[in-house]
């Protein structure tokens, strides 16, 4: 595929953005690549570039979308660095797919690791160029030069002196990196590695923030979607007449898609009920109790992961083999924001502003359905009420663009709660099968893993294990088996909270069973060093004080417990511990404390950092105690957070967040990986607590009162 | 057309002529272009649409325009005062009490009147207080901070500039 059908033109970018000095990168594939392996598709084109105006105002175009993760400032941090410029001379422009790079979407902890290094380098890069400008400007060799909040001057003479924008005036360069420039080291930060204001926070709290629903065009009307009551219905007979007759109402029928349009969102809505029509249901096949044994029937061919020793033998030379399965019901992504989008078609040209993690597919997505070019699709990205992995679809985005395209009119297409909840993409169900073993010295000797429709993220064993072997019976993706009957995607970590609750949990039984500490456990089996520093580090910041579990008992009143569990993710290391109290006849579990430490490499926003680990210990308390989707068959039953538990206010435990340093590691990602092992660590406490083991996600109250009778039973 | 709804609407005197069955986050967001109060939910159960009237903190979603006929409106538009932040909005801002920011304007705004009821609140209260109002991105930690930090600010007898 030719760079231009994909990314913008680059002689287009370069008149566009006029004067100054332009810095192109080019990708460099084999990091990019690892963007999804399975889709090696990354062109071979710009994947950053930075421009330097006459008035020393840096603008940067990245594709990457701030949905709350705080990408926009960790950019502008990281160019600012390699530039020699203060963080308020950057000007962000993000997820415009007319003024952006091609990005493939904002997922995966991947801003930082795999963007980072190319917006570093083209930073460093016009850092070099005004270097060598101002040598010539000032008459001296450029080894003289210094750089500090955009000015060059020459060492022990502040007086000669040029700034960037001087530099820039009357000049039109543009520069082409394809390697690895040579980055500034820790030591020498000034700006990375600090934790300066979020660049979005002042408009946030204002109200400025515009999000994809809050856009106003003149003429706008608003959309109200005519929806099946479950997926797989198919639609009979429509009478929309009724709807028609609501005055100001327009109705649009484009196939398959139904719609009422109004100049006023609630005008719309009602005149929508209005619209008969008749819907034929399949019979429901499976629901929330019974699709664990329809994936098992569903399940492809395995991907074997790891296969080595003899675990035969092992087997016959165990005392126990523990043999358990692990399970996880459908969790919805919930951001605050829902799906909105506002689309604008004339002049054969469309623009749609949509909250999207992914703006250049969707931008294509949006095209195809139009019958456009993707030239002819500007897809922008306003601020996104949050994430996780599931605005990645841009189905709202489509549909706001082939009604704009039916009414001749700007159409915004905003999603009720029911509708999310709807035409989410859930993190799958899924299940892991596990048989281990242990032996008298406490080392794991047997690791037989199978793990279903979660996929391999997470599932590769970190503890030293000589007879072992990983299968993989599907993706978190549900492709290529009819495993699911709804949406599913990835959701913060994909797959990854699945198997570091069967890994973790499974690791702590044998604990147990061996009468051994869980924490000293773990360091007997463990040899990985970077593993080792984040489980004592947390453990000296939780206070852990060794004991075999359980440690509390089972029965009445209130029993207090303590985990610990780890996971990698993202290239990152995490280690966490938590005390519990259990409330033994209502089955309620409270997590009263947590501890973090994580290795992430350096750390470009520390603070930032923090944010993310704290958001993923309260955001993950939800699919841990409470967050599983009703359904039966397709249709949904959790329409709304009456029945659908996010963690609260009431729920927050103490936190307490590390970060290991290590400064021999580029950064690594920082928005996932410490909700991974929050399942575990919970249920380990739990049993401490208890003596009760809990195999199923999320931990209701209803599922722990059971565990707590069959011990106590 | 129904006589018109007047009220106070971040200060200023404000008359619509409109159905008084509308709801007064739609209005806002529409006919006002006041877009800092947000959909989340349609039915109260979220809270990023609050708005403050008559000093309490409501759900404008399941809140008629024609019932703040003759109050007192506030939106997060209206909360800093000749360009200065509130001192919410700047403990948010410092504290960090925000990541996507979607629920951002309901959460100060709850804040706001509930430091208004109680000026000094205890960490339990103000958790107990804030029960209703969700957040996705796990920013509870620091909201709480934000709101104890502020109450501090607010309560600090004023007169001490110069």
């Amino acid at each position: 595929m030719s760079p231009t059908t994909r990314g913008i033109d680059r002689r287009a970018f370069l008149k566009m953005v006029g004067g100054g000095i332009v810095v192109l990168v080019t990708a460099r594939p084999a990091a990019l690549l690892s963007q999804d392996r399975r889709r090696p598709i990354y062109p071979d084109d710009l994947n950053a570039y930075l421009r330097i105006g006459e008035d020393g105002r840096v603008t940067i175009f990245s594709g990457k979308i701030e949905m709350g993760q705080g990408v926009m400032t960790s950019q502008a941090q990281m160019a600012a660095e390699e530039l020699g410029v203060a963080l308020d001379a950057i000007e962000m422009v993000l997820g415009d797919t007319d003024r952006c790079p091609w990005d493939m979407g904002t997922f995966g902890s991947l801003t930082t690791r795999m963007f980072g290094p190319a917006l570093r380098a083209a930073a460093a890069e016009a850092r070099a160029v005004l270097v060598r400008l101002a040598a010539k400007e000032l008459g001296v060799a450029k080894e003289r030069l210094v750089v500090a909040d955009g000015v060059v001057s020459v060492a022990g003479e502040p007086d000669r002196r040029v700034t960037f924008g001087e530099l820039a005036r009357g000049k039109a360069i543009s520069r082409l990196v394809d390697e690895e420039a040579v980055l500034r080291s820790v030591a020498d930060f000034q700006v990375m590695g600090r934790s300066p204001e979020r660049m979005d926070s002042p408009a946030k709290v204002t109200g400025a923030a515009e999000y994809a629903a809050d856009v106003r065009l003149p003429g706008m009307l608003y959309a109200s979607v005519l929806r099946p009551p479950s997926h797989g219905a198919t639609l009979g007979a429509v009478d929309p007449s009724p709807a028609a007759a609501v005055p100001g109402a327009t109705v649009v029928r484009l196939d398959d898609l139904v719609a009422v349009l109004h100049a006023d969102p609630e005008t719309a809505e009602r005149a929508l009920r209005a619209v008969r029509a008749e819907w034929r249901e399949p019979a429901p096949p499976f629901d929330d109790e019974t699709v664990f044994d329809h994936l098992l029937g569903s399940a492809p061919e395995p991907e074997v992961k790891d296969d080595r020793g003899d675990r035969r033998a092992a087997r016959e030379a165990a005392s126990r083999v523990f043999e358990t399965a692990y399970r996880k019901g459908y969790v919805a992504h919930a951001p605050m924001e829902p799906h909105a989008a506002l689309a604008r078609v004339e002049d054969g040209k469309a623009t749609v502003w949509a909250s999207t993690q992914t703006p250049f597919p969707t931008r294509d997505r949006i095209a195809e359905a139009l019958g456009f070019r993707p030239e002819k699709v500007r897809v922008v990205t306003p601020y996104l009420g949050g994430g996780f992995g599931g605005k990645s679809a841009g189905r709202q985005a489509i549909e706001a663009a082939r009604l704009a395209q039916a009414a001749g009119r700007p159409v915004q297409v905003a999603w009720s709660r029911a509708e999310e909840f709807f035409y989410d993409t859930f993190d799958p169900a899924c299940l892991v099968k596990l048989a281990s073993a242990v032996d008298s010295d406490g080392r794991i000797t047997l690791w037989d893993y199978e793990v279903y429709f979660a996929g391999d993220r997470g599932a590769d064993l970190y503890y030293d294990v000589p007879n072992a072997r990983v299968r993989v019976f599907g993706s978190w993706r549900g492709a290529g088996s009819e495993a699911h009957l709804f949406g599913v995607g990835p959701w913060r970590a994909p797959g990854a909270n699945m198997n570091a609750f069967a890994i973790e949990s499974q690791v702590d039984s044998m604990a147990a069973a061996a009468g051994l500490d869980p924490l000293d456990f773990r360091l007997r089996n463990l040899s990985d060093p970077r593993m080792r520093r984040v489980l004592e580090t947390v453990a000296e910041t939780f206070g852990w004080q060794a004991a075999a579990a359980p440690g509390g008992r089972s029965g009445r009143g209130t029993g207090r417990g303590r985990g610990v569990a780890c996971a990698i993710d993202a290239g990152t290391y995490v280690a966490l511990m938590a005390e519990v109290a259990v409330d033994a006849e209502r089955g309620a579990v409270r997590v009263e404390r947590i501890a973090c430490a994580q290795d992430m490499g350096i750390v470009v926003s520390p603070e930032g950092a923090t944010l993310q680990m704290e958001g993923c210990l309260t955001m993950g308390l939800g699919y841990v105690l409470s967050e599983e989707l009703r359904f039966r068959g397709g249709k949904i039953l959790d329409k709304n957070f009456g029945t659908y538990d996010l963690a609260r206010f009431s729920w927050l435990p103490e936190i307490r967040t590390v970060l290991v340093e290590n400064h021999e590691l580029a950064p690594q990602g920082g928005g996932e990986p410490a909700i991974v092992p929050l399942g575990a660590v919970v249920a380990n406490a739990v049993f401490d607590a208890t003596g009760a083991r809990l195999h199923r996600l999320p931990m209701t109250p209803e599922r722990v009162r059971e565990a707590i009778g069959a011990v106590a039973g | 057309m129904a006589k018109p709804i007047r009220f106070r609407l971040n200060g200023r005197p404000t008359t619509l002529e409109t159905d008084g069955g509308r709801t007064l986050l739609w209005v806002l967001r529409t006919d006002l272009e006041l877009t800092g109060a947000k959909y989340g939910c349609g039915a109260g159960l979220c809270g990023s649409c609050t708005v403050v009237v008559d000093g309490e903190a409501v759900r404008s979603c399941v809140t008629s325009i024609a019932s703040v006929d003759g109050k007192e409106v506030v939106t997060i538009e209206g909360l800093a005062e000749g360009g200065e932040l509130h001192p919410l909005q700047r403990a948010f801002v410092e504290h960090g009490g925000l990541q996507c920011g979607y629920c951002t304007p309901g959460m100060i705004l709850h804040a706001y009147a509930l430091l208004r009821a109680e000026p000094r609140p205890t960490r339990q209260a103000i958790l107990a207080a804030m029960e209703g109002n969700l957040c996705r991105c796990g920013a509870h930690r620091r909201i709480v901070l934000a709101i104890e930090d502020a109450a501090g600010a607010m309560a600090e007898p004023a007169g001490g500039e110069p």
